[in-house]
């Protein structure tokens, strides 16, 4: 069994190839066949080489396929000469099972789901010869035992998402998409190439078992600063790829691809894999506790960022879209207080939730007949009862109610961020009160489109269906596995025994001391009794904007008079933040009473506030930075035209004029320099 | 006897004179014989220092120089004509169609 | 004293081959009816093979030839070999491309292979006189073959301007040969080197005499100042021939500044090295963000073409500043790598460009992902090996490069090199992006790739892969190849 283990990633490459040779000859029904049933064979697979793992006492598994480029001997920075020697080899340890697990399964699911969702769609065979393709890229990173086989598959996944983006390319918008995720990711990689060199010329390897071993020999003494370097290189790699502050920007504009693409690629597997990086070089970050703060620093504060965007977001998946960004900002918390496992452990959680809630809204959308602006939803709860339990069951999860997945995992690195060694109350804070927003929007999503009267459009009414029966198994199932998925790590605290974070434990032992900070346990309880009521008051809080409507605009009736009435009528809530804002602000001298006006009112009107602010901000960033860097041609059209006119006139005698230019210039210089 | 370093600053000269003209003539044919020209300043160069080096290589060199120059002058001369044909000028500053 | 011998014969025989087959081809020319001049191609192609076999069934002996001015050693081996693959890419595209635009005539065939003996030459010589012959050899013939397309004003441009400025160039390299014989008494590199290693050899004639050998190379490969030419002889010559211009004559001219470089210029001091490091990042940035802004695939393409000579500079840097074989090996590796990408695409676009090479222009591939999914496909793969995507050729290449620039302590140049990589892949991923996700309908020719060009793209999409998956054997070979190097 696990002497093949390449066949888990080979049988997608398999089924890709078979797609891109015969795809457009044979039938619909055989394209699904080959390219769902290759990846189910590769998860089979997967599943039978995790319990072969199992039965080895050290949980522990490689093997190399063949050497692929054996440089050779060569002169390390410190002197010494090493001998490096790549090979295409494979690493099968508890982090890598758990990821490879998560992708197989997850991936098998959402193959199974576009079945049904591609049916309609133009270009079935070549959407799922990039979607297999995407597998094996994906499978080559996590499984990969060198730095450098990792990088191909995180091209490779890189290429995969350009691709799927864009593959509705008669959208302009989709083909701009695909194109700004490509380069923003780019300057990523640009770093996480000059890490790989790093690494090389310090320690003459890129195998990932040979450069831990080196990290923990106690050769390098903490906060060495070739290896912060080293650090945050890699971590600006995995920020491009994850989506974190800055190079976020790419991720909500990817939602233009095809939604079980968003669910697969740009929720549970492609944008963790910084996550999987930054877990995989643990053994690097421990030595570079700057490093950690920048990551915990930069996780923390995405996760508030993007959940305050989140809460304005009009469309469906571009909600989703800030919450991932918002979530992975958790893991990268949570990998930043040297909490590298409960990372992992969200990692898998948020895998199934969060595909989960994509797919649904790709089961509304779908019913819909193509409709995502959630201002044209509404009441849908009965019209299409999976959809929506479903739909719930993966919004509490993400919200952090008991015992769901999500719970779990979060709170573990709630717990972490703030008794975890290099935890601090900050990150606790900025946590929780995110927590507090993730229920906050996930639930005004919940009423938007299943609650309250229907704003769908009438033409649009008549069509409303469920989707078929294999979108709602992936559904179902993705539900199943988001409520008992906690249940592996399930904390010690309420008599569980965190078998997750013991069965990764090996992976992440590093001699630098990682004992918690000393609580009692009544601390651990008292935070998550905190965290969970958090989570209830957002949900509060989005009842009552959002369904006790009615009462709400008869506060902003009073005061703005009938003419707002239509206002409200055609805009609903987005202007009720203003109507709320401008509201308060009237009445700031008025002494008014009740739960209601101080606490709700004053979290709204200061969510309303930051939101605004964040979200200016980050359009100022988007319009001036990325949108700059992405339209770098148009840019230096304007700046270089001039120069190239004055040099590239055509004119052979100018050219000769430059030439001897070039000679006098380099005589002049090299006759001076000595 | 003619010091070597006189030799070598014609040969300076006359290069340069041919650069120059090379730069600022406007006939095609013009500025290929300051090509020429270039060419026979190394030449003059190379059989200089063969004389007083006592070295024959030199010399030899200048045969190789002027039989390339040969070729060039056939090669060229095609050129041109295969451009007159096509453009009926031998103005070199009409020669920018592409540029930038 | 000289008297030619067998194994001399021999360690030229590769050569002498292709020049026979060259006037072969001349010879038969009128023999054969017009419309099947094809014959010629195939004779010139069997040419090429032939070549390559004897070269392989009796390898000469390692060792000097002719009174020390032929080297045969293993870096000409790798060239010759490089050289002989490149003509047979280029004959092989070219074929169905002269029936097509009806200008088929044998010159054209024989001209390629004269080409290639110069550009043999020129990386076997080890006396500068060589050097220029093989020079004057491969230039001359390319000089006819850019304005092959007689009646097309753009390519009788190209031509001219290509001769015009490229004789410029030559007349300063031969000036300096000029003052390096007349400083040293001997145009030999064994002697030279061995001339220039005593202390205070080094004046100021010799290093201009060495700047002026420098640029007459550096405008064969196009490095910046003297890279002005490239883009207007790039776009106006035929597309095969300049699929051959941007690999074959570029790599004749990278083998010989390597041996002059590495060679020669290491007792002179740290300036040479200077040099060679402002041009490296020089070219590289011009390069890069002159494509940015072409609106034209062949001259984007020669922009390109520009850049990557500057990757090639950073090997040859890192070469000089380490002393080791690691930067010559990673120069090696990455004009292979380099010399299969680009031929590729320069093929595949003088087929999709239609009868006359009427739609070069970016927008005129629009929409070809629907309309020929096999060629745009292929041509994806040449745009993403140029940008550098692992696993394919052009990332090992430039991963090579960079990593023995790592080693040589350039970090400096590394990271300009690595920010230059990413841009570049703007203006690579625009022509995909044209080609699969713009709307409209594409003006690039549809017809079927004819059998041979096939063949060709096919070839190199294989050494492509092959580079990039397997590139240990490859990489063995150019580091054995670049042991003889001091």
């Amino acid at each position: 069994m696990l002497e093949r283990i390449w066949l888990i990633p080979l049988l997608p490459a398999l089924g890709a190839a078979f797609q891109f040779f015969f795809g457009r000859k044979v039938k619909k029904s055989v394209v699904s066949l080959v390219s769902v049933g290759l990846p189910g064979v590769s998860f089979a697979w997967a599943i039978g080489c995790f319990f072969a793992l199992l039965g080895r006492p050290e949980h522990l598994f490689t093997k190399v396929l063949y050497d692929w480029w054996p440089v050779g001997a060569f002169h390390l920075s410190s002197g010494a000469m090493g001998n490096l020697n790549v090979h295409v080899g494979f690493l099968l340890d508890p982090l890598s099972a758990v990821m490879m697990l998560v992708v197989t399964g997850v991936g098998f699911i959402i193959h199974v789901y576009s079945i049904g969702y591609m049916a309609h769609e133009g270009g079935y065979y070549r959407f799922f010869g990039y979607m297999n393709l995407f597998m094996f890229s994906m499978l080559v990173l996590v499984l990969s035992d060198n730095f450098l086989m990792m990088f191909v598959g995180w091209e490779g996944v890189g290429l995969c998402s350009y691709l799927l983006i864009g593959f509705f390319f008669h959208r302009r918008s989709a083909s701009d998409a695909g194109k700004k995720a490509f380069v923003v990711n780019r300057i990523g990689d640009a770093a996480f190439l000059l890490g790989m060199m790093l690494i090389v010329v310090t320690f003459g390897t890129v195998n990932f078992q040979a450069v831990t071993e080196a990290a923990r020999s106690g050769h390098y003494p903490i906060l060495d600063p070739t290896i912060t370097a080293i650090c945050i290189l890699l971590f600006i790699g995995a920020i491009g790829k994850s989506a974190q502050i800055p190079l976020y920007v790419w991720l909500p504009d990817a939602m233009e691809g095809p939604t079980p693409v968003s669910a697969l690629i740009h929720a549970a597997t492609m944008v963790t894999a910084g996550v999987y990086m930054v877990s995989r070089a643990n053994a690097l970050f421990m030595l570079a506790p700057a490093a950690m703060a920048l990551v915990a620093g930069i996780g923390a504060a995405t996760a508030f960022f993007a959940a305050t965007i989140a809460i304005t977001q009009n469309d469906i998946k571009r909600v989703l879209a800030y919450s991932t960004i918002s979530q992975l900002g958790y893991m990268f918390t949570a990998c930043g207080v040297g909490a590298f496992a409960a990372g992992i452990f969200h990692l898998m959680s948020h895998a199934f939730f969060k595909a989960l809630l994509f797919l649904a809204a790709g089961s509304v959308i779908h019913a819909l007949s193509g409709e995502q602006d959630m201002r044209k939803m509404g009441g849908l709860r009965e019209k299409i009862p999976v959809t929506y339990w479903t739909y719930l069951i993966a919004a509490l999860a993400i919200s952090g109610i008991p015992p769901l997945s999500g719970f779990v995992s979060k709170d573990e690195i709630l717990w972490q961020s703030y008794a975890g060694p290099h935890g601090h109350l900050v990150l606790w804070v900025a946590g929780w009160v995110t927590a507090g927003l993730t229920a906050l929007y996930m639930f005004r999503q919940i009423y938007m489109t299943f609650h309250g009267t229907s704003r769908v459009e009438p033409e649009v009414e008549h069509h409303i269906h469920e989707s078929p029966r294999s979108m709602l198994a992936a559904l179902v199932t993705l539900a199943g596995l988001s409520v008992i998925g906690g249940f592996i790590g399930w904390p010690d605290l309420l008599g569980g025994s965190d078998r997750l974070g013991h069965f990764l434990d090996p992976v992440f032992e590093n001699p630098v001391p990682v004992a918690l900070k000393n609580y009692s346990a009544g601390r651990e309880f008292d935070l998550m009794f905190l965290s969970v009521l958090i989570a209830c008051t957002g949900i509060y809080v989005a009842y009552r904007i959002y369904v006790r409507r009615p009462e709400v605009a008869d506060r902003v009736a009073k005061s703005f008079g009938p003419g707002y009435e239509i206002l409200l009528n055609k805009y609903y809530v987005d202007e009720l933040y203003d109507a709320l804002f401008v509201n308060r602000v009237k009445n700031i001298g008025n002494a008014a009473s009740g739960f209601d006006q101080y606490v709700v009112d004053g979290g709204v009107n200061g969510v309303g506030w930051t939101t605004r602010l964040t979200a200016n901000l980050s359009r100022l960033w988007d319009l001036y930075v990325i949108d700059g860097a992405v339209n770098v041609a148009a840019f230096f059209t304007k700046l270089m035209s001039y120069p190239a006119r004055v040099i590239q006139t055509g004119l052979v005698q100018s050219y000769a004029w430059l030439i001897v230019l070039g000679v006098l210039i380099f005589m002049g210089y090299y006759l001076v320099h000595f | 006897m003619v010091p070597l370093s006189h030799y070598i600053a014609l040969s300076a000269i006359l290069f340069v004179i041919g650069a120059a003209g090379f730069i600022f003539r406007r006939n095609i044919i013009t500025v290929f014989m300051c090509i020429e020209l270039m060419l026979n300043a190394v030449n003059l160069a190379f059989m200089a220092f063969s004389r007083f080096r006592g070295n024959l290589d030199g010399q030899l060199f200048v045969f190789f120089v002027i039989v390339v120059a040969a070729a060039e002058a056939a090669v060229g001369l095609a050129l041109i004509i295969s451009l007159y044909r096509s453009r009926d000028t031998l103005a070199i500053d009409e020669l920018d169609s592409m540029k930038l | 004293m000289t008297t030619v011998s067998i194994p001399d014969v021999m360690r030229i025989l590769p050569e002498l081959i292709l020049a026979g087959f060259a006037i072969l081809v001349m010879l038969f020319e009128p023999f054969v009816p017009a419309g099947r001049k094809r014959v010629l191609g195939w004779i010139a192609l069997l040419g090429v093979l032939v070549a390559g076999m004897a070269f392989t069934w009796a390898p000469p002996n390692a060792g000097m030839a002719f009174s020390g001015s032929i080297a045969a050693d293993g870096f000409s081996y790798f060239f010759i070999f490089l050289f002989l693959t490149i003509a047979a890419l280029a004959l092989l595209g070219s074929i169905n491309y002269l029936e097509r635009d009806n200008i088929h005539h044998a010159e054209y065939y024989a001209l390629i292979l004269f080409s290639t003996v110069g550009m043999c030459f020129m990386a076997a010589s080890a006396e500068l006189i060589m050097i220029f012959l093989g020079l004057e050899i491969s230039s001359l013939s390319t000089y006819v073959l850019a304005g092959f397309r007689r009646h097309d004003p753009r390519s009788n441009e190209s031509a001219m301007k290509y001769f015009l400025l490229g004789s410029f160039a030559t007349a300063f390299f031969l000036y300096g040969i000029a003052f390096v014989y007349g400083l040293t008494g001997t145009t030999n590199l064994v002697d030279l080197a061995a001339d220039l290693a005593q202390p205070g050899k080094w004046s100021t004639l010799t290093r201009a005499a060495l700047i002026l050998m420098f640029v007459g190379l550096a405008f064969k490969v196009s490095t910046v100042p003297f890279q002005i030419w490239t883009p207007d002889v790039y776009q106006g010559a035929p597309a095969p021939v300049t699929a051959f211009l941007s690999t074959g004559p570029k790599a004749a001219a990278f083998a010989v500044l390597v041996r002059i470089f590495l060679g020669l210029a290491g007792p002179s001091g740290p300036a040479a090295f200077w040099v060679i490091w402002i041009s490296a990042a020089l070219t590289m940035t011009v390069g890069n963000f002159a494509a940015l802004l072409q609106k034209n695939v062949k001259r984007m393409l020669a922009y390109s073409a520009i850049a990557h000579a500057g990757y090639v500079l950073v090997g040859l840097a890192a070469a000089m500043a380490s002393g080791s074989t690691e930067g010559a090996s990673a120069v090696l590796f990455y004009l292979a790598a380099y010399a299969f990408m680009n031929v590729g695409a320069f093929l595949l676009i003088a087929h999709l460009a239609g009868p006359g090479e009427g739609r070069t222009e970016i927008s005129d591939f629009t929409g070809l992902g629907r309309a020929a999914p096999g060629a745009a496909a292929c041509l994806t793969v040449f745009m993403l090996s140029l940008s550098g995507i692992p696993s394919t050729a052009g990332f090992f290449a430039k991963f090579y490069v960079f990593r023995a620039s790592v080693h040589a302590g350039l970090i400096g140049l590394t990271i300009i090199a690595v920010l230059n990589s990413v841009v570049s892949v703007y203006y690579y991923l625009n022509l995909v992006v044209t080609m699969y996700m713009r709307e409209g309908e594409p003006q690039a020719a549809r017809t079927p790739m004819p059998l041979p060009l096939y063949s060709a793209i096919a070839a190199s999409l294989f050494a492509i892969f092959y580079l990039g998956l397997y590139p240990n054997h490859f990489l063995l070979l150019s580091t054995l190849s670049s042991k003889p190097l001091p």
